[in-house]
């Protein structure tokens, strides 16, 4: 088994909240800087931007698992990754029919714009993209499940945005692929106060919106190589594989 | 004050948890995020919020609540209302927004 560095929580620059800078070819040098071997592509309520980056990733031995970071009704943040272009745009028809139709205001929210490889802005979305979608946690859980993707809440640490935050406590009988924790603690100290979830699965990511941010913080995978099944074997701890973090 | 007197007089549907009417209610708590409630809430009040999810259910069972409200017209989640016909909390709705349900609600328990 070799030792895979894995971050699998990035915003683009089509997040209202990721940086100008975060444009695909400036993502894949940073991640390539740092050492990442998988990144998570997981903008907020969308994944237009994934296939580009993979495409670009590729040159340089990075595996990119395309996804979003939902924001389901419940104002629940949950990353979601699929393994192929043709599921992802699957899932993302399923976002664009449930997204509400809040206008973007750039001014306040900032840009959610899809650029190409020379960073030309090809399509501005219209829709406010940090908006919660019209569909329940345990919905979305079974759409990307039904679609073989992975399911992951994100940074429940965290007092806002998180099914902790929202929810009040992790659901005995959803089906979650891992649980993420953010940079800002640790697996020891969040099992400190949180003993009903010792038997979880834990992955740590950046989050990063900013592009010095990418790779901070990563999730070591063992596995043989670098692709979706060998991520979804090592989240689930079979035949060898297994995922560790501080 | 009981859970069936605040359904009549602000024109509440019981969504599920019928059996548990006849509680005596000992104020309200309004609030959508749920690790709020949970930290803050107290035995015997009603709960005022616009989640279905079934979490709701499972907090009002722990901090022993006398009933939820929804708002707006929700309505329970299927295993949300399963849940609260085995133990007897009552799920409600209402039509009106929370800031509405929570101002008559409160004038209503004042008046005890």
């Amino acid at each position: 088994m070799k030792t895979f560095r894995v971050d699998l929580h990035t915003h683009t620059v089509l997040s209202p909240c990721g940086d100008l800078e975060m444009s695909p070819v400036n993502i894949v040098e940073k991640a390539k800087e740092r050492g990442i071997d998988v990144l998570g592509i997981s903008d907020h309520n969308s994944t237009l931007h994934a296939p580009l980056i993979k495409k670009l990733a590729a040159k340089e031995n990075i595996e990119i698992m395309m996804g979003a970071e939902v924001t389901t009704k419940e104002e629940v943040h949950c990353l979601c990754f699929f393994e192929t272009e043709e599921k992802l745009v699957v899932f993302q028809k399923y976002l664009d029919k449930h997204l509400p139709h809040i206008a973007n205001d750039s001014d306040k929210f900032g840009y959610q714009v899809v650029v190409n490889e020379e960073e030309e802005i090809l399509n501005e979305v219209e829709w406010l993209l940090i908006s919660g979608i019209n569909q329940s946690i345990d919905q979305l859980e079974k759409k990307v499940h039904e679609l073989d993707g992975l399911f992951i809440p994100a940074h429940v640490n965290k007092m806002q945005d998180s099914i902790i935050s929202q929810l009040g406590f992790i659901p005995i009988d959803l089906n979650v692929d891992a649980l993420e924790i953010s940079q800002h603690t640790t697996k020891s100290e969040f099992l400190k106060k949180n003993k009903y979830l010792k038997n979880y699965n834990f992955i740590r990511s950046s989050d990063a919106h900013y592009i010095d941010n990418i790779g901070n913080t990563w999730t070591n995978f063992f596995m043989e190589r670098r692709n979706f099944e060998e991520i979804k074997m090592a989240l689930a701890g079979i035949e060898g594989r297994k995922i560790e973090i501080k | 004050m009981k859970v069936s007197d605040i359904v009549e007089k602000l024109g509440l549907k019981v969504c599920s948890g019928e059996q548990g009417l006849n509680k005596e209610i000992e104020g309200g708590y309004t609030s959508d995020l749920l690790s709020d409630v949970m930290g803050n809430a107290d035995a015997d009040q009603v709960w005022v919020t616009l989640q279905t999810h079934k979490n709701i259910m499972a907090i009002a069972s722990l901090k022993e609540l006398a009933a939820i409200v929804l708002v707006k017209g929700y309505e329970p989640e299927a295993d949300a209302a399963e849940q609260s016909n085995e133990e007897g909390i009552p799920i409600l709705s209402s039509e009106e927004e929370a800031f509405e349900l929570t101002g008559k609600l409160y004038k209503l328990l004042s008046v005890e």
